[in-house]
């Protein structure tokens, strides 16, 4: 069981490394959507400062969403999907190591260049780190409710777009607890009961997550 | 009683439309009723003026646009539980219903917030958790639209409900969690202060008349949409040929 | 093995088959008739367990396959019209990590014997992006081969092959039935499967 889930999750890092220019896209939309904010509103610090939380973990949706539109569409496309569906393992298994997979290829690089990003938004020391960690308790999240999306909505026309559409009203906790520690770090009431919260949340998706987007994949296959 | 007898599209076609005519009057009676309650009757409120007026047609449009999703997450769940093509239908039927009553609870927000507030918008946690809501209906109705095989859409549009409606108080929870720690509205727009006994039976009568519009509605689109896809069996060409 | 109930199928609004049934045992092929858009690969699918029929049940040593999940996904192969490789991968690559995720240990002398046989020994190590349609379905031949399945279950399996290819699908089928094996499989070219005759199904008629 446990060597299947690492197969799906090895082989899905594989893959993208041998697509490193798909897989640096997503990256890079991270990192200029964020950058687009101070070009908007203006360079004034104080205001910056309160908006950057929001503005990174914003981004960070879009740039999961971005990537999410791949989940499952080229393994769908090649019949590779069918063949794993097929395998003596339960889908629910193969659905979570997708999770992982996305999580590891796009979730981790995110905590990786966040800390910079706060800085161009003027963070102190103390909210970075609660954004690093607040964004490593809630991309897991993002994969795993955005695999249901994928999903859904494997070989559609226009399936990116709504992805977008079915996904992003179920991030807003996510959102808002993310974002919210960070905030609460800046105000001084603290971060503890948001992270809480957003872990809350992490677990309830780790539950129930895999289970529906296996069932979803089932649907869209048939 | 043979629940499964009425499940089957062939029967329940015509025992919907013989129902649709009725909840449409009780529907049109009770509007009518609660409209002149809650319009000539109910007394001024001393605090928001004739403005709160509003709330009757604000509370309970919001309060069925939360109930309908439940009852679509109802319908889809017994679908995938044990496929019955008639819950799947009941659920696509009530989609757009539901909908419009959040939109209706957005637009109607809007109107009483613009005199209370002196905003057209404000992000209250009911508000914006009604905004939110309404991209949940959307994302269903979007996601059926773009399936052409009728039993994947279906499915496909019942799963995405079933999770909606399990994120539907955690989004509710975290909307109203952020509100409190940015601002604190004072006047909220369903707490009217010491409501009379005139504008209690007011809003409960239009209440009642939205249940039995959406019934009526439902069922006359439940109906259409049997219609379409049984269009090759033999019953629905006899329907068919009958009205033609 | 194989018994298959009261099968029917619908696609869209259209009814596409009903009341099929067959049996099928050790050491037995199926063909599968029909014309375009009968039914072929919609049969096949609900047999592999991709979909779901409307009406009733295909069973496998006697247990329906939805219930039997685990032990049918390892007795049983399936090649449907995508090959089921990645591109980004070389054929040796992705036939070792279908072995995994079958739960199947696959060593490297197996695998490199199952490619020369299908006749890519030359291949092995190239992107399976570069080779032609034609080798992409020897890599799914050869995949086939190393799954160590009793039941085949091949959609149009000489579809891009060659004169060479279709004679080595031939004697592949032919060698894993008269082993025991069980194979069913839909094709609109002659099979000539040298001494043995299989049964024949017709969908949607």
């Amino acid at each position: 069981m446990l060597k299947f889930l690492f197969t799906v999750i090895r082989r899905d890092v594989l893959l993208a490394a041998r697509r490193r220019g798909d897989w640096l896209t997503a990256q890079f939309f991270f990192v200029m959507v964020v950058s687009m904010f101070p070009l908007g509103v203006g360079p004034e610090p104080g205001m910056l400062r309160t908006i950057g939380p929001g503005v990174v973990w914003v981004a960070a949706l879009l740039a999961s969403l971005l990537s999410l539109g791949r989940l499952f569409a080229d393994d769908y496309r090649d019949g590779t999907l069918e063949q794993m569906l097929l395998s003596p393992y339960p889908n629910t298994l193969l659905a979570l190591g997708k999770a992982i997979a996305h999580w590891i290829i796009n979730g981790i690089p995110l905590l990786v260049i966040a800390p910079v990003l706060g800085i161009q938004f003027n963070l102190p020391a103390e909210a970075l780190w609660i954004l690093v960690l607040s964004l490593a308790i809630g991309t897991p999240i993002l994969s795993l409710l955005g695999s249901i999306g994928a999903a859904l909505t494997l070989g559609l026309r226009g399936g990116g777009a709504l992805v977008t559409l079915l996904i992003l009203p179920l991030y807003v906790p996510a959102l808002i607890f993310g974002a919210g520690a960070v905030e609460g770090v800046l105000s001084g009431t603290g971060s503890e009961a948001h992270l809480s919260l957003l872990g809350a949340f992490l677990m309830m998706s780790l539950l129930l997550a895999p289970w529906v987007s296996a069932m979803a994949l089932k649907v869209s296959v048939e | 009683m043979n629940l499964y007898h009425y499940a089957s599209p062939s029967t329940f076609y015509p025992l919907a439309g013989k129902l649709v005519p009725w909840f449409a009057a009780l529907a049109f009676i009770l509007t009518t009723a609660g409209l002149y309650i809650s319009f000539f009757m109910a007394p001024t409120d001393f605090q928001q003026g004739e403005g709160y007026r509003i709330i009757f047609i604000h509370v309970p449009a919001a309060w069925m646009s939360m109930f309908i999703y439940v009852v679509m997450a109802f319908w889809s769940a017994i679908g995938l539980a044990w496929n019955t093509r008639l819950s799947f239908v009941m659920a696509r039927a009530l989609a757009p219903t539901g909908a419009m009553f959040t939109f209706v609870a957005l637009w109607t927000g809007a109107f009483w917030g613009k005199p209370m507030w002196g905003a057209w918008w404000v992000w209250d946690a009911r508000l914006t958790s009604e905004l939110i809501l309404l991209f949940l209906y959307v994302g269903v109705m979007a996601l059926q639209a773009a399936i052409d095989d009728p039993r994947r859409s279906d499915r496909a549009g019942a799963l995405l409900n079933l999770v909606g409606v399990i994120n539907v108080p955690i989004i509710y929870f975290s909307v109203k969690w952020w509100n409190t720690l940015h601002q604190g509205s004072s006047l909220s727009l369903t707490r009217a202060p010491s409501m009379a006994q005139t504008m209690l039976w007011g809003m409960l009568i239009l209440a009642l008349a939205a249940w039995m519009y959406t019934i009526a509605v439902a069922l006359a689109r439940a109906r259409t949409l049997i219609l379409e896809r049984e269009r090759r069996t033999e019953w629905a060409r006899a329907q068919l040929e009958g009205q033609a | 093995m194989l018994s298959v109930h009261e099968l029917a199928c619908e696609r869209g609004e259209r009814l596409l088959f009903k009341n099929l049934g067959f049996e099928l045992g050790n050491g037995e092929a199926l063909l599968v008739r029909g014309g375009n858009g009968r039914g072929k690969t919609s049969l096949l699918r609900i047999l592999c367990g991709l979909s779901v029929p409307a009406t009733g049940v295909v069973r496998w040593r006697g247990e329906s396959i939805s219930k039997a999940h685990e032990q049918y996904g390892r007795e049983m192969a399936y090649i449907g019209h995508a090959n089921g490789i990645k591109d980004d991968l070389t054929p040796m690559e992705n036939l070792r990590i279908a072995a995994a995720l079958g739960g199947r240990v696959l060593d490297d002398a197996t695998a490199t014997a199952a490619l020369c046989q299908v006749g890519l020994s030359r291949c092995v190590d190239l992107p399976a992006r570069v080779l032609s349609f034609g080798q992409r379905r020897r890599v799914a031949l050869a995949g086939l081969m190393t799954a160590g399945a009793l039941l085949w279950i091949l959609d149009e399996p000489l579809t891009g092959l060659d004169v060479d290819g279709v004679a080595m699908v031939e004697w592949m089928i032919h060698d894993h039935v008269l082993a025991g094996g069980l194979a069913i499989m839909t094709t609109h070219q002659m099979l000539m499967l040298d001494g043995l005759t299989p049964k024949t199904l017709s969908v949607g008629d």
